[in-house]
């Protein structure tokens, strides 16, 4: 090695260790990230409502619009969805009594939220969800059998489904963003 | 010291004068042990996990006390409170000594060490000899620890110190070599009293060698240390804490507090050594003791707790050095610099007998514009990040910054 590599290499050394150190020095100055869930969050704050829309929380089913599909039971890969529907000709279509989704299996993939059509399989922010025995953690959405939905032409009218479905559409074409790749946000 | 007791006995002493001597002497250093090196190895512990925080976008210990200062106290309990255990297959009389020799290596250098004007425990003749006599005492308890421990982790660990600590004396001993030689004293005292209270009377401005011979001293100080890039005795990712993997409870406390607590001593020497000690400007050094001593002690720290700044800073900026890196560095680049120091700064007293006054002015307005040119590199790199204002703080206990949550 020559005496000009050797002093390059010192300069490189001194350098590279400054710029290191610029760069951890700017970090000094940034305000730290760190949410202090759960105790230390400001008054009125939960943290359930700063996470991003699309959070993989919870399953929920809003049943104003499911359309009793199966497409969500068909992808679960662990089963944890069980619906139980029948087409009954006096209530005119499908009637769901069964919607459970057992949360102790659940794996929180997401692959239930995809095929949906409405949306209405869909994670919510929520991810607190301990509890004391696993009976208790499968949710049962359907209390009294309830009459599937059917998409209507010239959209929604019914002024109280009217905002679930547009929830649930705005959920289903975020997939169709995101399967272009990373939106640009 | 000798003149304190001396004035307090009086006289006509009822006791033998070595007793009262011993009896202050004692007093003193548990006085600066107790109220001073352990305090400052706690604390140094919570700033510097409240800094690797700050550099990680985290927030870092807030629950015990105040801002999480008292962490260490709760950390000091917990691991007094724990079980000290001895494995089967060590060797038990030396694992449960090392601790303590490694304590008095660090410890035992606090005799030498100054606080500030005429605060010191004993001001040696050989002051600085003595404290780098003293520290490398740390390398055997290491070893000590890395052998009884017998585990092949330790041993590693134990091993790459001595080999480190070994090789790193040569560049620190050689940079103190100019300053001995600047000051012609081993007396800390008196390297401070040869120093200006000016930046550009400190030696580490007195000529372009002492500049060098300061970053070389404090690097090798850093590996003597056994601080990050030179971490390797310990290398958590590898040897599993190295040396002090089978420690537990009070003495592996103990490796910990001689580890932080060395910090501050590197950061003393080298103010003492190279950035003027605590010296004041002319007329508040003449002032009142009471005045005087204070703020002799203030500047004296401040300058020494700024460079324990800078090496948790440097910890958290680099990443741990191999083991044939750490030795190149030190044989082929710190050894040879420190050799071209030692004679520079011979040289530089016979040409120029009394120094060259513009040679440091200009060395300090060096390190002044290299710390602006530093300054502007950082708004570099936080423009380029793309922050807003408010994501910004320079208050050291600033709060989070998601969105909705303040």
């Amino acid at each position: 090695m020559g005496l000009g590599a050797y002093l390059r290499n010192i300069k490189d050394a001194a350098v590279t260790i400054a710029e290191g150190l610029a760069v951890t020095a700017s970090h000094l100055v940034r305000k730290p990230y760190t949410v202090q869930y759960p105790d230390r969050l400001p008054d009125g704050v939960r943290v359930q409502d700063t996470l991003p829309f699309r959070y993989r929380g919870i399953l929920e089913v809003d049943l104003e619009i499911c359309t009793a599909c199966l497409a969500c039971e068909r992808a679960c890969p662990i089963d944890c969805i069980v619906i139980d529907a029948e087409k009954d000709k006096a209530a005119g279509g499908l009637v769901m009594t069964r919607f459970d989704i057992d949360m102790a299996k659940c794996m929180y993939c997401g692959l239930c939220s995809e095929p949906c059509p409405t949306g209405a399989i869909h994670h919510t922010p929520e991810f607190e969800g301990a509890d004391y025995s696993l009976e208790s953690l499968v949710r049962k959405f359907v209390k009294a059998p309830v009459l599937a939905y059917k998409p209507k032409k010239g959209g929604e009218t019914d002024p109280e489904i009217a905002p679930v479905l547009e929830r649930g559409m705005r959920y289903v074409e975020e997939f169709a963003v995101n399967a272009e790749g990373p939106s640009e946000e | 010291m000798q003149q304190l007791v001396d004035s307090l006995l009086g006289p006509q002493a009822s006791v033998p004068v070595w007793v009262a001597y011993f009896g202050a002497m004692l007093a003193f250093g548990g006085l600066v042990v107790f109220g001073f090196v352990l305090p400052i190895a706690g604390i140094t512990t919570w700033v510097e996990r409240r800094v690797m925080g700050r550099i990680q976008s985290r927030i870092g210990p807030n629950r015990v006390g105040p801002a999480g200062f008292l962490q260490w106290l709760a950390d000091g309990i917990k691991n007094m409170l724990k079980e000290d255990i001895v494995p089967i297959a060590a060797d038990a009389p030396l694992f449960k000594l090392a601790p303590y020799v490694v304590m008095t290596g660090f410890i035992a250098a606090f005799v030498a060490i100054p606080f500030g004007g005429p605060l010191i425990i004993a001001d040696l003749n050989v002051g600085i000899l003595y404290v780098t006599a003293v520290t490398s005492l740390v390398v055997v308890g290491i070893l000590m620890a890395g052998w009884s421990s017998n585990n092949k982790w330790s041993l590693l660990g134990g091993i790459r110190s001595a080999a480190q600590i070994v090789s790193y004396e040569i560049p620190a001993g050689l940079s103190i070599f100019p300053i001995v030689m600047l000051a012609g004293a081993l007396s800390m005292q008196q390297i401070i009293k040869a120093q200006g209270a000016a930046p550009w009377h400190w030696f580490v401005f007195e000529n372009p060698f002492t500049f060098l011979a300061f970053f070389i001293f404090f690097v090798a100080a850093l590996a003597e240390g056994n601080r990050t890039p030179f971490d390797l005795p310990e290398a958590e990712s590898e040897l599993v804490m190295g040396f002090a993997t089978e420690y537990s409870g009070m003495r592996n406390l103990l490796f910990f507090m001689a580890e932080w607590g060395n910090l501050y001593v590197i950061g003393a020497i080298v103010t003492t050594l190279f950035l003027g000690g605590g010296r004041l400007p002319g007329g508040l050094e003449n002032a009142p003791a009471i005045v005087s001593i204070p703020l002799q002690f203030a500047v004296f720290f401040l300058k020494s707790y700024f460079w324990v700044l800078v090496a948790i800073w440097l910890r958290w900026t680099l990443p741990r050095i191999r083991v044939d890196q750490m030795m190149i560095m030190c044989w082929k680049y710190l050894v040879p610099l420190a050799f071209v120091n030692l004679l520079g700064t011979a040289a530089w007293m016979v040409v120029f007998p009394s120094g060259l006054e513009a040679m440091r002015i200009a060395l300090f307005a060096l390190a002044v514009v290299l710390g602006i040119a530093f300054l502007i590199r950082v708004r570099y790199h936080l423009r380029r990040a793309g922050l807003r204002r408010d994501e910004l703080s320079f208050n050291p206990l600033a709060g989070a910054r998601v969105p909705g949550l303040g």
